[in-house]
């Protein structure tokens, strides 16, 4: 008999600029983690994600993007200054435009693999991106920080987690 | 709060003063490997959703693609598929005409020996008859240095409905701790 799975597990809207946004205590019964995610930014500045709260060196990532009169690649490795302090998932564009962005946390909860964030973005009018990132750790994420750097995301910006469960 | 009632996509039913809602994303099978092998296969898969998802991390044993995919045991080049990827250095579109696969983009074996290829796939319509299927994919790895993301298109050039689904690692094996499960969408 098939299970039903896909469940919130927790949402927040921002009622004042902040830096970061993070799910704790987390629970391990699912299998992978979807962070849903709309936002607007002040500044240019990259967003990413981090895990278990580790702001260390543990990350890189692959990413592709299109301004919509080019396409590009970039790599950010754990040698990559702040690049390597989070899963890299965009440049925000530094206005009010809205950006949206989808974010799979995979087989979160092993403690077997490295995890990987794969996510796709878009920013109104400036840029859609893709990206593969890698948390350099076997640890079952407990955390999950959408993190804007050096900025902020702006009040009414909306974050909510979701759990799917394979059975 | 229910998990049921925080169920997104879900279908909302009226009765007794009480808003229910019904799940739409339904968990159908999962394979959790414990130990190295050639291919995992869902069989038998129920004709009562509108479009399944596949989840997956997969490390193969040999080099290549990560994965390719075939429906209903169709082993002939009745697939097509495009794609635009980035690899770090450059950013690249491709397509893949009368292949005997999908093949879904990112091959795992770099360095780092417990980092594993992610992949969502949408195979859309899937049991409808009138139409050739269509997939959709966000894939990708990173492993420090390498690394690809790929969002792909492919095309199964069959109106039959899909009752299989095979994934087959593209040279070698599948590697112990690859992980892929199906879940089912419902449509309203």
């Amino acid at each position: 008999m098939p299970t039903p799975t896909y469940n919130c597990i927790a949402t927040t809207t921002t009622t004042s600029a902040v830096s970061a946004v993070t799910f704790s205590s987390i629970s391990g019964s699912y299998t992978d983690l979807v962070l849903i995610v709309t936002q607007s930014a002040p500044n240019t500045t990259n967003h990413g994600v981090r895990l278990n709260n580790d702001t260390n060196f543990n990350y890189s990532t692959t990413a592709v993007f299109g301004t919509g009169s080019s396409a590009g690649t970039e790599r950010k490795t754990t040698s990559s200054g702040d690049g390597g302090r989070r899963s890299f998932i965009w440049t925000n564009n530094g206005s009010t435009a809205i950006g949206n962005s989808v974010i799979h946390i995979m087989n979160y909860s092993n403690a077997t693999t490295y995890k990987t964030v794969l996510s796709r973005g878009n920013m109104i009018n400036n840029v859609l991106m893709a990206s593969a990132g890698l948390w350099h750790n076997t640890s079952a994420v407990t955390s999950v920080t959408y993190s804007a750097s050096d900025s902020t995301v702006d009040s009414g910006s909306t974050f909510s987690l979701y759990g799917i469960k394979a059975e | 709060m229910s998990p049921i009632l925080d169920s997104i996509g879900s279908v909302k039913a009226y009765g007794w003063g009480k808003v229910l809602s019904l799940p739409a994303f339904e968990s159908i099978a999962t394979y959790s490997l414990s130990s190295a092998q050639s291919n995992v296969e869902f069989a038998s898969i129920p004709q009562t959703y509108k479009h399944l998802q596949v989840r997956a991390i997969a490390q193969t044993a040999g080099s290549g693609q990560f994965v390719k995919m075939q429906m209903n045991s169709d082993t002939t080049t009745n697939y097509n598929s495009h794609i635009i990827y980035g690899d770090g250095s450059s950013a690249t579109g491709s397509s893949y005409g009368n292949r005997a696969d999908i093949p879904i983009w990112g091959n795992n074996t770099g360095t780092a020996s417990n980092t594993f290829a992610v992949c969502v796939v949408d195979i859309l319509d899937y049991a409808d008859t009138n139409k050739y299927k269509t997939t959709r994919c966000l894939d990708g790895y990173d492993s420090n240095g390498s690394g690809v993301i790929a969002l792909t298109s492919g095309l199964w050039r069959s109106t039959s409905a899909i009752t299989s689904i095979k994934f087959t690692g593209f040279s070698g094996n599948l590697n112990q701790y690859s992980h892929f499960a199906l879940y089912g969408i419902k449509g309203a």
